[in-house]
């Protein structure tokens, strides 16, 4: 017992705990952001893939759990550590070095971090709970929809490029910095760990920022493709059920 | 002026013990004519002959080997522990590395964890707490034994070298943005951890040397490397790594090692 307190109470077991929660983020974030690119094959496509995920329980709960804990244990602890840290230099320096090492994405972690909370909140608003009438009335089934009339209001583009870019100086320090703190550290490898793990994070932060942009310039969204992917509901009752929603 | 002398505009932090506020001093007037042969010590050592010659209390500074390998020393130099010159202590800065008229601002090591005693002198007797918890080996050792009668492999005891070059002086905990003792710490963890006569207390003394280090008020490490970059023995970050690793075995173990 007095052991495993040393993953909970100690820095470096806190911090094992953000990078070990982190990165199970970052893979889910990846995850997330294949599946939408399903954007662009077409609304059939994406919508089909929408209902898949909906229409497997043990997949879509088990991830909202997962992600649930990941987010709550990343925050407490990154808030922990964060408020410890900043007792550790009760006095700054007073000619503080102007040449630092560090990024400034590392040190705008406790910045870009609970600014992406209020964003996952207002994302998950948007989207699935309730689900919001943003340039359209929301409609659970078809996501398609509720992505090409969200995203042609300016300002839900704005905020979403805006927490991607956020998402993509989060990740660009958190991955290579998760590895460390795990403890998967390597001299024959850091460079192209840092390599890989620079990659993802624009890879993340780019491609979620190209989906509202293609909105906004009619790349997709179209009159046409609007009308399919109504058509398929057009068949069945349309019920109201924004409880059961899913994440797009 | 010969060109072996520089005048130096400097400013030197003058605090007279824990409570008092602190401020900088320009002490430029007592700068000048500094041989460029002398170390930043020795510098220090002449501005306080001409300060007390004026009556003023010379500056408080740590120091002993003046050879860079005791860990005694140590101010912060325009914003960098041991000053911008890489893999050097404050003794072995000499002032050739200073341009005529350079603008010098030395400040304390600063960090909850290291109270300043006066001037540019801090307590570090934090660090002697963490190594107190567990920076040892409880073996009866009696005579001394034979060489080579532990074989250790030579990539092993390379390693294990590295860290144990660590002169314990706490320039990564003044660079550290978080005022984290992790890359000493890590150090002082890998020098055992990796040998052989370290295995039967490894993760005992990896759970008791984090948590003195923790309750002496240090911070967390984030990752962002300023201390590898400050350290005048090259310790790199990949020994905290090397601590993670050990912390998390450590979490899954209890005292006889044994998996949870
Ligand atoms: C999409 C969501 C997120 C992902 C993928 C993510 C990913 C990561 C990763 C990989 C790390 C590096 C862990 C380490 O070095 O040990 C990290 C660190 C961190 N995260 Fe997140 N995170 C996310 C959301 C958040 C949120 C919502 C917050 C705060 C409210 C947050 C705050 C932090 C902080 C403060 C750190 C530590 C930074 C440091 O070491 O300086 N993150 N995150
Ligand atoms: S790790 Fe380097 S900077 Fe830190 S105490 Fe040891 S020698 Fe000094
Ligand atoms: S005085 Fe010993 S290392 Fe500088």
């Amino acid at each position: 017992m007095q052991a495993v307190l040393t993953l909970t109470r100690s820095t470096v077991g806190q911090k094992v705990v953000v990078a070990v929660t982190g990165v199970i983020l970052f893979g889910f974030v990846i995850g997330h952001l294949a599946g939408n690119l399903l954007l662009f094959v077409g609304p059939e496509a994406f919508n089909a893939y929408a209902a898949g995920i909906k229409g497997n329980p043990p997949l879509l709960w088990g991830t909202r759990v997962t992600l649930l804990v990941s987010v709550v244990l990343h925050v407490t602890f990154t808030m922990q550590l964060a408020r410890r840290n900043a007792t550790a230099r009760a006095r700054g320096y007073q000619k503080p070095r102007k040449d630092q090492i560090t990024t400034y994405a590392a040190r705008t972690m406790i910045l870009s971090g609970p600014l992406l909370f209020a964003y996952i909140l207002f994302h998950i608003a948007h989207f699935t709970a309730p689900g919001l009438d943003l340039g359209g009335t929301f409609h659970p089934e078809n996501v398609y929809a509720n992505v090409v009339n969200g995203f042609r209001t300016w300002w839900v583009s704005a905020i979403y490029i805006f927490a991607n870019f956020l998402l993509g100086l989060h990740l660009f320090h958190g991955g290579w910095s998760a590895a460390q703190s795990i403890g998967a550290q390597s001299p024959k490898y850091d460079a192209l760990k840092k390599q890989v793990a620079v990659g993802l994070a624009v890879f993340v932060s780019a491609g979620n920022i190209f989906i509202p942009i293609a909105v906004l310039t009619q790349l997709i969204g179209s009159a046409d493709q609007l009308a399919r992917a109504q058509a398929a509901f057009e068949t069945e009752a349309v019920t109201e059920a924004a409880t059961g929603a899913e994440e797009e | 002026m010969s060109d072996d002398t520089i005048d130096l505009r400097l400013h030197v932090w003058r605090q007279r013990g824990p409570g008092d506020e602190g401020r900088f001093a320009d002490y430029s007037k007592y700068a000048k004519r500094i041989s460029t042969h002398a170390s930043f010590l020795e510098m220090l050592d002449v501005v306080n002959e001409r300060l007390a010659a004026d009556g003023e209390r010379p500056i408080a500074f740590d120091h002993d080997c003046r050879e860079g390998i005791c860990g005694m020393c140590g101010a912060v130099i325009n914003g960098v522990p041991h000053g911008h010159r890489t893999l050097t202590t404050t003794c072995q800065l000499h002032m050739r590395e200073f341009q005529n008229g350079a603008e010098v601002f030395v400040e304390p090591f600063r960090a909850t964890a290291f109270p300043v005693i006066e001037d540019l002198m801090v307590d570090r007797s934090s660090f002697d707490t963490i190594v107190q918890a567990g920076g040892y080996v409880s073996v009866r050792t009696g005579a001394a034994p034979d060489a080579n009668e532990i074989p250790v492999p030579k990539q092993i005891a390379d390693r294990a070298m590295d860290a144990a070059a660590c002169i314990g002086c706490g320039a990564c905990v003044a660079a550290c943005p978080n005022a984290s003792a992790s890359l000493f710490l890590s150090a002082k963890l890998a020098h055992l951890n990796l040998l052989p006569q370290g295995q039967p207390e490894r993760y005992r003394r990896t759970r008791a040397m984090l948590a003195a280090h923790d309750d002496a008020g240090f911070g967390g490490c984030t990752n962002h490397r300023e201390c590898e970059a400050a350290c005048p023995k090259g310790i790199s970050t990949d020994f905290i790594a090397r601590m993670n690793r050990d912390v998390i075995v450590a979490s899954l173990t209890d005292k006889d090692g044994n998996l949870i």
